[in-house]
């Protein structure tokens, strides 16, 4: 028998009641039953009594499964959508903080001009810049700019969206 | 004084979130509630001061509350109620609600809170409750304010009692006790997020009975899930139509009669070698409302090698969780089943009908008398005997599995035991709830003398209410089960188990106020349970005194497949 052992990752996008505890809810369920949590993103939704949850993680199709069950299966879960079975668009956001002395910052931004970076605070020896994009540019943002000397970098986790019109 | 706030349908009446909470209760219904009283929960046990729609039953310690909200909702299908204080009071109805989780038992389970103010402050005897319960209920509400408390009530016993049933908590705030809001309890509850699916999908439905009727070697393998949906009519009926064998698990037990040629027996670790070997030859599984335990499938990669498997189950994580599963079909084992019974007829499998027959005949449960001493089976087989209709609440331990195996279930709701959890100390307290729920069978208690002690002290209710509970302790002064996997497995070093320094569990029943026997010799057995069916104004305790070392056959052992089981004897 062949051995198939394919690890895959999965973005779930969960809707929640916006209400106390939920977020230990699904935390809990994914310590609980040991599956992993690659990044989590919590955010209210145009209906403020609704939380959007983005969820990446990653496992054979049978953890997967489990995972969209167990999910479905809280009581305070609306619906749970596994954003890799369609196309996808997927975002995040990075705020990395360089040493930049005044001899560097006209390169640094020239780096930055590529990634469509932002400049969102300079000060005389430090520059912060903010980069939206999918996680293989922000990877490469990030090779490139430690090039600098990152002194701070804050990451969101992932958001995504399925693309077109739901049903 | 107890009328009813509502006697004048007044829809608006300010109560206190105590009273709502009572009101609340009894508009679900709710007969008894098991509570221990602290200073957190004092405004609600106020309110059911001198309540006579609700029994309030004081119990001895809060995990007896919950264990016997339990058996009360294992014995009636209805929702039991668990009532504690804040902090070590909810702490100890933990074990409980983790019981009943497992066990997927309908539950509510009521704690008080400190002040809101105080919340978060590590104030006396607070414990974050919601958090501590997390893992093990099915849902759990923190009730700050005392206009949510009617709401949550109707959330709280809808969500327990439908779907998947499982316990629910409710952590009370004290103030929101005290404090009086307009009470209005909804008239239904509808919960965006949470539909549980009834019937199943026609399609899959359609495909079951299409391998139903193509199977050469089938067997059906009920669990408890037909006992929670009361589909045990619809089982029998699958059964006797088809003429498929059927093996029914330690929570299934009475869900098909155990005396009727088709059954198999309990399947697994201590199950009958006719099932296990059945399932190891078998080409089609037809899993109902069971869960493929790892102590009913032993090694999972020699379960059932050559069978399809079809899984009803209510809950969709359970399917293929840890069995591949060919027609998964989602749904209520009732619904799913009076559809499925309209699509199969009669199987032309008379080779494997021999087969299982020859297998029944060959290897049934049996033991050997040893010497003079009174045989744990045989105490067993002389309860049934005595008491065949009676409601049976085991502990865990030895004395379970020699219940579940020679002690013949007919009935659904006859046999309570924390099959999931496997929680010692259960079955006293269990048995005073199934026994207020059940007031007119005779419910019989089958004890460890580990468990037993575990619980003891709920002794005191149960003679305080004048239940006449049988309570049957199978003493055989170890840590029976624990010993016996350490004379199999850790070369008899016998670690913390032996319990040669029991008291005299007659002389302590007595002590405590009930009737207590003794029995040491095979004689006395049947006389002592004789006399124990006269006494009907309270407990009494039998004092089995039985082999010490017996182990219980057949076994499994734990990693090995269900085709190696020890047969123990010849």
């Amino acid at each position: 028998m062949e051995n198939i052992n394919s690890d895959e990752r999965h973005i779930f996008s969960v809707l929640v009641e916006n209400r106390f505890g939920v977020l230990a809810r699904v935390a809990g369920l994914f310590s609980g039953r040991g599956f992993n949590i690659d990044s989590l993103n919590v955010a209210e939704t145009h209906d403020e009594s609704i939380s959007q949850m983005t969820l990446v993680t990653h496992g054979d199709a049978q953890i997967i499964e489990q995972i969209y069950q167990h999910l479905n299966r809280l009581i305070d879960v609306i619906e749970v959508t596994d954003l890799t079975t369609g196309t996808h668009v997927e975002r995040e956001l990075v705020l990395i903080k360089l040493s930049a002395e005044p001899h560097e910052r006209a390169e640094i931004l020239q780096v930055a001009e590529i990634f469509r970076a932002r400049v969102v605070d300079v000060k005389p020896t430090s520059l912060t810049l903010e980069i939206t994009g999918d996680e293989g540019k922000l990877n490469a943002a990030i090779e490139v700019l430690d090039i600098y000397g990152i002194l701070e970098l804050a990451r969101t986790g992932k958001i995504a969206m399925l693309r077109g019109v739901n049903d | 004084m107890n009328q009813s706030p509502f006697s004048n349908a007044l829809q608006t009446t300010e109560l206190s979130g105590a009273r709502s909470l009572v009101e609340s209760l009894k508009r679900e219904g709710v007969e008894y509630i098991f509570g221990v009283n602290g200073g957190a929960a004092m405004p609600i046990f106020d309110a059911l001061y001198g309540e006579t729609d609700i029994k309030l039953i004081p119990m001895r310690h809060e995990q007896g509350c919950s264990h016997a909200a339990d058996g009360y909702a294992r014995a009636t299908g209805k929702v039991g109620v668990a009532l504690a204080t804040s902090g070590p009071g909810a702490t100890n109805l933990v074990t409980g609600i983790a019981t009943a989780y497992m066990d997927s038992i309908p539950m509510v389970a009521i704690t008080g809170q400190v002040f809101t103010h105080y919340i978060g402050s590590d104030a006396f005897q607070e414990c974050d409750v919601i958090g501590v319960t997390r893992p093990i209920c099915k849902h759990s509400y923190l009730i700050k304010s005392s206009d949510e408390v009617a709401d949550v009530v109707a959330e709280a016993f809808h969500i327990a009692r439908t779907g998947k049933p499982g316990p629910v908590v409710i952590d009370i705030a004290k103030d929101a006790q005290m404090k009086e809001a307009p009470y209005h309890y909804p008239a239904s509850v509808d919960i965006r997020s949470y539909k549980p699916q009834v019937h199943g999908d026609p399609g899959q439905i359609a495909k079951a009975a299409e391998l139903i009727k193509q199977a050469k070697r089938p067997m059906l393998y009920a669990g408890g899930g037909v006992v929670l949906a009361d589909a045990s009519a619809e089982l029998r009926e699958l059964t006797l139509k088809t003429g498929i064998p059927i093996t029914v698990t330690l929570m299934g037990l009475g869900a098909f009669p155990e005396t009727h040629p088709l059954a198999m027996e309990m399947p697994g670790m201590h199950g009958s070698c006719c099932a296990n070997y059945a399932f190891t030859d078998s080409d089609l599984v037809v899993a109902i409302g069971a869960r493929f335990d790892d102590r009913v499938t032993g090694d999972l990669g020699k379960f059932a090698p050559n069978a399809k498997k079809i899984h009803i189950d209510i809950d969709a994580s359970c399917i293929g969780k840890n069995v591949l599963i060919d027609v998964p079909i989602v749904g209520d084992a009732k619904s799913v089943l009076t559809e499925l019974n309209k699509q199969v007829g009669r199987a032309d499998i008379d080779a494997w009908r021999a087969q299982i027959q020859e297998w029944k005949q060959k290897y049934p449960f049996e033991y050997e008398q040893k010497g003079d001493k009174v045989m744990p089976q045989y105490v067993i087989e002389q309860i049934y005997e005595h008491y065949s209709d009676a409601i049976v609440v085991a502990d865990v331990g030895q004395h379970q599995m020699w219940a579940a195996q020679y002690f013949k279930f007919t009935e659904p709701r006859q046999w309570l035991n924390s099959g999931g959890l496997g929680t010692m100390g259960f079955s006293l307290p269990a048995a005073i709830g199934a026994q207020l729920g059940c007031p007119d069978k005779t419910v019989v208690n089958i004890n460890g003398d580990g468990s037993y002690i575990m619980t003891i002290q709920e002794l005191v209710p149960a003679i305080t209410l004048k239940l006449p509970l049988k309570i049957f302790i199978i003493n055989n002064m170890y840590l029976g089960m624990v010993r016996q996997w350490q004379e199999l497995f850790h070369g008899k070093r016998y670690s913390a188990v032996d319990y040669h320094d029991n008291p005299d569990f007659a002389m302590l029943a007595q002590a405590f106020g009930a009737t207590g026997l003794r029995v040491e010799h095979v004689e006395d057995v049947r006389p002592a349970l004789q006399k124990a069916k006269g006494i009907d104004d309270g407990p009494v305790v039998i004092d089995f005194i039985v082999a010490e070392e017996e182990n219980v056959f057949p076994m499994v052992p734990a990693g090995a497949g269900l085709g190696d089981v020890i047969r123990g004897l010849s």
